[in-house]
């Protein structure tokens, strides 16, 4: 399985790039055992959408 | 320029455009272009052309006040026009200060970083597991988070900070920002990753893991 590391980078990659179907297998299994990166997933979204916001001048939503 | 009489003028003549009076609600007005040039000086290092952009964006916002009914829409559409400045603005830069030739800065060592969040089997380290992202309920307005948030930005290494405000805040594609900049998609990839592990992690810090004082 892949280590939180490879994850979290992914993660991260997945934001710029599609992943092909095996990375998106890989990462989910990995995020189903692995509550820590499966927060760190959410988080990217979140810093994304808070950037948004930045340029917008708007409250950040940031509450889930 | 800018005075009682052009307000009771401007409202006279464009009753149909409400929106004509944000340009003379000062206040609103120096917020707004506040933000603007701080927002067009994190990415364009020259500050007379981060200024020059911010005027000409005014000037276009001005030019078609028409269109907006409410402040936020006028944002919206001034922070839009400033974006596409700073594209330009950015594509010219290119030769001067490509992210390739940009020095990595002090506590650039990607490396360390990343031996500090995970362990030899690339484990996070125990204090490093990211925690749920709750709004503190410290009653302090937005304005307080932004300034957290700058404060994380600015503390990112150049390099990181250019990429990742070309990617997140003028909505480059990838092909575009590593031509713009010489540099490989692994490199970017690997540098936004490296950015956003950063920015995660002071945010963490800084806002959502503060303890109320």
């Amino acid at each position: 399985m892949m280590n939180c590391q490879q994850a979290t980078q992914l993660l991260s990659e997945k934001l710029d790039r599609p992943l092909t179907r095996k990375e998106k297998m890989a990462i989910g299994m990995h995020t189903t055992l692995c509550p820590s990166c499966r927060q760190f997933g959410k988080q990217m979204e979140e810093l994304r959408h808070i950037s948004k916001s930045y340029t917008k001048g708007e409250v950040p939503e940031t509450k889930k | 320029m800018i005075n009682d009489s052009n307000i009771a003028h401007a409202s006279e003549l464009t009753p149909s455009a409400p929106s004509a009076g944000l340009f003379y609600d000062r206040l609103f007005m120096e917020d707004l272009r506040t933000q603007m040039i701080k927002f067009a000086q994190l990415q364009v290092r020259d500050s007379q052309l981060a200024e020059d952009a911010v005027q000409e964006a005014m000037l276009s916002a001005y030019q078609n006040i028409d269109r907006f009914g409410r402040q936020a829409a006028l944002k919206t559409w001034v922070f839009s026009i400033l974006k596409n400045k700073l594209i330009d603005l950015l594509r010219k830069e290119k030769r001067l200060t490509a992210a390739s030739q940009l020095e990595d800065g002090p506590n650039d060592n990607g490396e360390a970083l990343l031996e500090q969040l995970f362990n030899d089997n690339g484990g996070w380290q125990k204090s490093e597991r990211p925690k749920k992202w709750n709004d503190p309920d410290h009653g302090v307005e937005n304005e307080h988070f932004w300034r957290v948030f700058d404060a994380c930005l600015q503390a990112l290494p150049n390099k990181y900070g250019r990429l990742f405000m070309m990617r997140e805040f003028l909505e480059m594609d990838t092909a575009e920002i590593c031509h713009n900049e010489a540099i490989s998609v692994t490199s970017l990839n690997v540098t936004l990753y490296r950015a956003r592990l950063r920015l995660r992690e002071c945010l963490e810090d800084n806002w959502y893991q503060k303890e109320v004082i």
